[in-house]
């Protein structure tokens, strides 16, 4: 029986995983997943209604989903739906998303706290939100291009709502006949004109008639009227037109994104990494065989979703993995766990296990709030169209971030489980010492190769092999620090609990490398500036810089090494 | 003596002192550009032996901390002196002796590359042609004896003379330049403007657009606009005084210029010419030029957004390279991430300017552009092997039956490696 229990658990989460694939049939109701899957062009890209509203929905309140007043959930296609055909029920959802209590102040709120309006409750008070922002911005760009950058909470909730409320103002116009704010090109090219001639509603409404704008109509109507048998039909009659209409490819693409929006393989494979986690814990714990056993199973799981996710996001963009911050950390994560899954597979002390689970998790969760900002899938701009060097130079430094960090979080749990507990023994202790040396060998190999390739890609596009630019420099500390680590190990100058505080800071050195030279905002790197993230990265430097205080303390403070003698080599 | 020294250097300790060093000053630099700007840091922090601190007021400097070269250098002696001492070759070992093979090539083209190393632009309208780039920060005083209606004859004096200031005799001219003032950054004055020191010349556009100093500048987007005063006298006899500046001959500045001043009827970008001893003469303070053996006319200038957006997804330019010593007489498409390699040169597709009819090419001269690859292929290939040797180690140790704890317990390998001098 217990033999069969990491595959019991193992087959029920893959089955919840598998249960997310099949699309619910909309039977008598209105065929929103048909509507969602129907592709327009936005940010230069074709994607389907249900990638427009996804995004526009969690850049303004931050979540995918939102609630009727009855507490129903409402699904991001349905909102989108709602929005552009029947805006005085839509214009009573909840979506807009204010923090700052002074906004909130502003807006005439009676509480505190997180507050969601909808745009009738903002209806008010637009007039003095734009003359707000029309003051912000006149101001900063009377400062000059710095300014942007010091923004205060208060200022950036205001720009974020107000930019919200332009954006819905744009989402609802959509299929109007006679605006010209509508925010996505729905209408697709006539057969004969280029593949990427898309037009807004309005734009091909004044050229003269198309047969999309009849099934739009025909669709709104429905909507409205509450008649899904005829909103269904028009759904059906416009795919059919689109697929005689050599448009067949843009309708699979679309399929295809709505698919993988369905399955939500991060946010999955997230879930199940934090359940590997907790039975490594447990393991540490108890030592039960069957429990590391079920978390190996689970992390292989966790591992697999994210694997797929990976591939299918590659596959839709047509990219390698890393094109911008969101996926490095995707990738990141991904990489982190390929490495924990083989050290676990060797090693079998539920260190690995641990470890790739932790950064598995952390870095989905990094990747989510990333997404906040809008389309993970955007394009990319002139410099950065090159598989070749996305493949090479972006994927193998972004490899040797993740190597990094698995190094550095296996010298915390050595650091964590030798100071905190007795439980470290100087068996595990060596193994987890070996682990690090031999990480960090990978890291130095990948990191090194890495800025390499950066510096021949920057010597190909703009002619200088090295310009000391930030990201660039970063880059280049994660190489220096790892060497040394390797010459200081090599020297004798360091031994175990020195490696391990070696290893802990080039959690620093990387973090400052990802994110932290982002948020400076210079250089031609600058590609994610965002600085709600620094309060993060700082908070991550010091408990890593409390590790290191503690790897260094002697060790008759430790918990571990104080039971019996501890031998002379895992004494530093 | 000698031996201590060599001992010292190549000691592992060094190694990690450097290492140390550079770590703080590749930091320091790196968020030393949020406020000085990448160029300013690049000088003070990289391409320097010591960074120094000036204390305001005073002219000072105390160093604070070694700079690249010095940091750079010393690693450089390290690598050498430690293979001198210690390093016994063996197979195991080839691999680490790759990396740091490749490791002083790299450093060493470095060097090389960081003072041979030219980078001008090339600023081309549809149709025009070239032969010549530009610097975007060096400027030159150029005297032109244009007399001659098919031959310039061109002197130019770099600015950094001109920071020296006294009287500068330019071989080839048959009188001498006299530098009344010089302004490293200055700003555009027109005749009406009120108080404060201004530069106005007797002759040529100076007599009615006058300059005054302005705060030299040193972020990497930001550039001085330098403005001399120039007395041309042959002996005792003065032939005139002019004004020059960068904001009268490089773009943008003239066309702003231009557009400032230019109803007032100052013809700004026009050409400060003079005659002595019947032969014609032009001067002006201009972006230094670097000279080529051949021609390069630009075609067409392609700058494609994806649909819907302002996001641009390509920059080409297509030009005409001629070069008739060589028989080269081609079209060739330059575009993001896709040079041209001609006669020792490099030409990147830099940047445009707004209408989409002027292309401008990066255009680097690097001797040693090739180290790099050589140097980089050698560590990689390097740190492959030592890794690899390790791993399969590894691996057959795991296949092995455990050992017994003693012999499990020796140190790593590069221990023995790198102590047993």
């Amino acid at each position: 029986m217990k033999k069969w229990i990491p595959w019991l658990v193992a087959a029920v989460f893959a089955g919840w995983f598998a249960a997310g694939t099949i699309t619910p049939k909309a039977g008598e109701g209105f065929d929103l997943a048909g509507f969602g899957r129907l592709p327009v062009l936005l940010n230069g890209r074709v994607q389907p209604f249900d990638s427009v509203a996804r995004n526009a929905l969690l850049s303004m309140s931050g979540r995918s989903t939102t609630r009727s007043a009855e507490g129903k959930t409402i699904s991001a296609t349905q909102w989108l739906l709602e929005t552009m055909t029947n805006p005085t029920l839509a214009d009573q959802r909840k979506i807009f998303r204010v923090q700052h209590p002074d906004l909130q102040g502003l807006l005439g709120a009676d509480k505190s706290g997180l507050l969601y309006y909808s745009w009738k409750d903002l209806s008010g008070c637009l007039d003095t939100l734009e003359e707000q922002a029309a003051k912000l911005q006149a101001a900063e760009s009377r400062e000059g291009e710095d300014a942007a950058k010091l923004r205060t909470p208060f200022q950036k909730d205001l720009l974020h709502l107000y930019d919200s409320a332009a954006l819905y103002n744009r989402l609802r116009q959509n299929f109007a006949l006679d605006s010209s704010y509508a925010y996505v090109m729905a209408v697709p090219p006539l057969p004969g004109a280029p593949r990427q001639a898309w037009s807004a509603v309005a734009a091909a409404a004044a050229r003269g008639p198309h047969p999309a704008l009849e099934f739009f109509r025909a669709m709104s109507i429905a909507y409205q009227q509450n008649d899904p048998a005829s909103f269904n039909r028009a759904v059906a009659g416009y795919r059919g037109w689109m697929q005689e209409n050599n448009l067949a490819a843009e309708l699979s693409k679309g399929g295809q994104e709505f698919f993988f929006n369905q399955i939500e393989p991060f946010y999955k494979s997230m879930v199940i990494y934090v359940a590997a986690v907790i039975l490594g814990c447990v393991f540490w714990i108890n030592l039960s065989e069957p429990v590391r056993r079920t978390g190996f199973a689970l992390l292989v799981v966790a591992f697999l979703i994210h694997t797929v996710g990976l591939g299918f996001r590659m596959y839709l963009e047509g990219r390698p993995p890393v094109t911008n911050l969101y996926s490095s950390a995707i990738f990141i994560g991904w990489g982190a766990a390929a490495l924990g899954l083989v050290l676990e597979r060797i090693f079998k002390g539920g260190i690995g296990l641990v470890a790739s689970g932790l950064i598995g998790f952390s870095t989905l969760i990094i990747a989510h709030h990333l997404a906040l900002s809008g389309d993970t899938m955007e394009m990319l701009r002139a410099v950065l169209d090159t598989n070749l060097w996305l493949a090479t130079h972006v994927v193998v430094i972004t490899l040797g971030y993740a190597s990094m960090f698995v190094a550095g979080l296996l010298a915390a749990i050595y650091i964590v489980r030798g100071f905190f507990t007795r439980g470290l023994s100087t068996e595990t202790a060596r193994g987890l010492a070996r682990m690090v040396y031999g990480i960090v060998c990978f890291a130095t190999l990948t990191s090194f190769a890495g800025t390499i390739l950066g510096g021949i890609w920057a010597d190909q596009s703009w002619g200088r092999f090295w310009g000391w630019d930030p990201k660039e420099n970063g880059a280049l500390l994660i190489v220096l620090w790892n060497a040394m680590i390797l010459h200081a190990r090599w020297g004798g100058v360091i031994k175990e609990r020195g490696l391990m505080a070696m290893a802990v800071f080039g959690n620093i050195v990387t973090s400052f490398s990802w994110f932290g030279v982002n948020m400076l905002g210079v250089g031609l790197h600058a590609y994610g500036f965002m600085d709600k993230a620094l309060f993060w990265l700082i908070a991550f430097d010091v408990s890593q810089a409390v590790l290191i205080a503690a790897a260094l303390a002697p060790t008759r403070f430790w918990a571990s090494f104080n039971r019996a003698p501890a031998s002379p080599q895992s004494a530093g | 003596m000698i031996t201590r020294f060599v001992h010292f250097f190549g000691s592992l300790r060094l190694t990690l002192v450097c290492l140390g060093l550079a770590l703080v000053l590749v930091f320091a630099g790196t968020l030393a550009q949020v406020h000085l700007g990448l160029y300013v840091v690049q000088s003070e922090f990289f391409r320097s032996f010591f960074i120094y601190w000036k204390p305001a007021g005073t002219h000072w400097q105390i160093p604070i901390f070694p700079g690249g070269w010095l940091i750079g250098t010393a690693l450089l002696m390290n690598l050498l002196a430690a293979h001198i001492v210690r390093f016994h070759f063996s197979r195991r070992k080839l691999g680490l002796l790759i990396v740091h093979a490749g490791l002083l090539l790299l450093l060493g083209g470095f060097f090389i590359s960081e003072i041979l190393q030219v980078e001008s632009q090339m600023r081309l309208e549809i149709g025009e042609t070239k032969s010549y780039a530009e610097d975007s920060r060096r400027n030159e005083l150029v005297v032109i004896d244009v007399t001659d209606p098919d031959r310039d004859n061109v002197v130019a004096v770099p600015e950094s003379r001109l920071e020296q200031g006294g009287e500068i005799r330019p071989e080839g001219l048959p009188f001498s330049l006299r530098v009344k003032r010089y302004l490293p950054n200055s700003q555009p004055a027109g005749p009406m403007s009120g108080a404060g020191e201004k530069i106005k010349a007797a002759n040529g556009v100076g007599q009615r657009m006058l300059f005054s100093p302005a705060p030299v500048v040193s972020r990497m987007d930001d550039e001085n606009k330098p403005a001399a005063w120039i007395e041309i006298a042959a002996g005792q006899e003065v032939i005139g005084n002019w004004t020059v500046s960068t904001w009268l001959t490089k773009r943008p500045w003239c066309i702003a210029l231009t557009e400032q001043f230019g109803a007032l009827g100052i013809a700004v970008n026009a050409p400060q010419s003079f005659t002595w001893r019947g032969r014609n003469y032009v001067i002006a303070l201009r972006p230094t030029r670097y000279y080529k053996p051949y021609t390069i006319t630009l075609l067409e200038f392609k700058h494609d957004v994806y649909a819907g957006t302002d996001v641009p997804s390509n920059f080409s330019s297509k030009v005409h390279l001629r070069d008739p010593a060589r028989g080269e007489d081609r079209d060739v498409v330059i575009r993001m991430n896709s040079p041209l390699r001609y006669g020792g040169e490099t030409y990147y597709q830099a940047s445009f300017e707004p209408g989409d009819r002027v292309s401008i090419l990066q255009v680097v001269h690097n001797p040693a552009a090739m180290v790099p690859y050589v140097s980089c292929s050698l560590i990689i290939v390097g740190l492959m092997a030592q890794f690899f040797t390790h791993l399969l180690a590894f691996v057959r140790r795991r296949a092995r039956p455990p050992a017994p704890a003693s012999a499990r317990l020796r140190p790593l390998v590069h221990a023995e490696l790198m102590n047993d001098a």
